[in-house]
């Protein structure tokens, strides 16, 4: 019955800024061709805990982490790995849709000509089947030279997550992707995450309760930078053992 | 941190409280109409199960606009399914309290066939479980709730000693009492499920507060 692999394993993470304990002992599993949902308050840590699964904290200045992530059994942080290499294999999408002011094309081109591809009908062959899966390719597919800024809120979030499959990862972060959306693009989202869950192995934060509900098979609860419960999302959402997850889902908090 | 919501949930479990008051009355009311062969008494009963059908009606759309507007989850949620099934339990328990007087409206004519005793108790029973249960459900105890589930067998001994007493005794040796006899022996079958609909009350008390499914599982209730 459980055929659980492990994508990624954090051991007993504890991260600081400066002084300031951001992550306390977090160890967590996160399951191949599972979505895996981190919900908590503002503040609770679970943002700086997705960037850590991809070496996007060590972009800020004086922090410190002790503890391993293991991507496949192996430490992230090793100093034999290049940063740049795991941010392919795990890719990020953020809360606001980030396109880079350029044609739709060169968007979902840029990793690939960054990872030195210069083979053009490869690159073409890629830039389709990314926006396909990323359920954009209908709408832009004539006019792909277009700049990606014209597109709406919701198009360019999918762009963002056409531009991460471009470069194959393994693994799709997201933060918060349906924080700046309407209902109709968030749920063209959430639907492309279930889609997308056959292929990747699927991490998302998210402030909305439902949303974590609907499409995650995993729900972990984040409280001032401790993971309080982890467990399949259908346990936490209809009887969560600890009182603090129920009090934080029910809207009970404070 | 007190919640709006929370105001709606509490008025729905006055609800509940009122609806069982209700059930209860039905129940104690048809049995009493019998012992005094009050014809008036199991007329009232059947007229005032409509009040019940509209309450049962006013709580399912009460729990499914809070399930539509505020998406409950959890306790929250669990709370609400088992206000919904409660309010379907309660509904039938009053319709059994409606068969009971429909009962004694066939046998009130005539003289008693024998002196009440098991049924008398028997109603005490169902009373007493439906009573718990909903007490159970306000006050989400499950000491209370568990000890209704495994009082269930006892109302059932008592059904089929009521059963065996009317059919040997008086059906088997004469058949002429049959239409009075009959009546009592449904009268006891009726009482008798109404504890089935007590104890899956009290299940679904323990459903509410542990997240535990005890229906069909006897063995889980310890």
């Amino acid at each position: 019955m459980d055929r659980r692999i492990v994508k990624i394993e954090a051991r007993d993470i504890n991260f600081f800024y400066g002084s300031r304990q951001a992550l306390s002992s977090v160890s967590i599993e996160i399951y191949k061709n599972q979505v895996t949902a981190i919900i908590g308050p503002s503040g609770c840590g679970k943002s700086t805990f997705i960037r850590l699964l991809n070496r996007m904290n060590e972009l800020v200045p004086n922090t410190s982490l002790k503890g391993a992530i293991l991507l496949e059994e192996e430490d992230i942080f090793d100093p034999s790995v290049d940063p740049v290499e795991i941010r392919r294999r795990i890719g990020m999408v953020f809360q606001k849709p980030n396109p880079f002011p350029k044609s739709i094309f060169e968007n979902v081109s840029y990793g690939l000509k960054i990872n030195g591809i210069t083979d053009g009908n490869f690159i073409e062959k890629k830039v389709g089947e990314s926006l396909k899966k990323a359920a954009l390719w209908d709408e832009v597919k004539d006019r792909i030279h277009e700049n990606a800024l014209k597109l709406s809120g919701g198009q360019q979030q999918r762009l963002c997550i056409a531009r991460c499959l471009a470069v194959e990862p393994e693994v799709l972060l997201f933060d918060e992707p349906c924080a700046s959306l309407d209902p109709i693009s968030t749920s063209k989202i959430e639907e492309l995450i279930l889609e997308l869950k056959k292929y990747y192995t699927i991490v998302i934060v998210t402030h909305n309760m439902q949303q974590a509900a609907r499409v995650s098979d995993y729900t972990a609860f984040f409280l001032l930078g401790e993971l309080i419960e982890f467990g399949k999302t259908q346990d936490i959402f209809t009887a969560p053992k600890d009182k603090r997850t129920e009090d934080y889902i029910t809207g009970r908090f404070g | 941190m007190e919640r709006h919501f929370d105001e709606e949930l509490k008025d729905l479990n006055a609800r509940i409280l009122k609806m069982g008051a209700l059930a209860e009355e039905a129940i104690m009311s048809s049995v009493k109409s019998l012992k005094e062969q009050d014809k008036a008494l199991a007329l009232k009963v059947i007229d005032s199960d409509k009040q019940i059908d509209m309450m049962e009606l006013e709580i399912e759309e009460r729990c499914l606009e809070m399930l539509a507007l505020h998406q409950p989850i959890a306790i929250d949620l669990r709370f609400i399914t088992t206000a919904m099934k409660l309010n379907n339990e309660l509904e039938r328990i009053a319709d059994l309290a409606v068969d009971i007087a429909q009962r004694v409206l066939e046998i009130v004519d005539k003289p008693l066939l024998k002196p009440l005793v098991d049924i008398p108790k028997l109603c005490a029973i169902a009373q007493s479980m439906v009573k718990q249960g909903i007490d159970a459900f306000v006050n989400r105890d499950i000491e209370l709730a568990k000890k209704v589930v495994l009082t269930d067998p006892e109302a059932d001994k008592l059904r089929n000693f009521v059963q065996d007493e009317l059919i040997n005794d008086y059906i088997a040796k004469d058949k002429s009492t049959a239409p009075r006899a009959v009546p009592l022996l449904l009268i006891a079958r009726h009482l008798e499920r109404i504890c089935d609909h007590a104890t899956n009350i009290a299940e679904d008390v323990i459903y509410m507060v542990q997240a535990k499914v005890v229906r069909h599982h006897p063995e889980k209730l310890e």
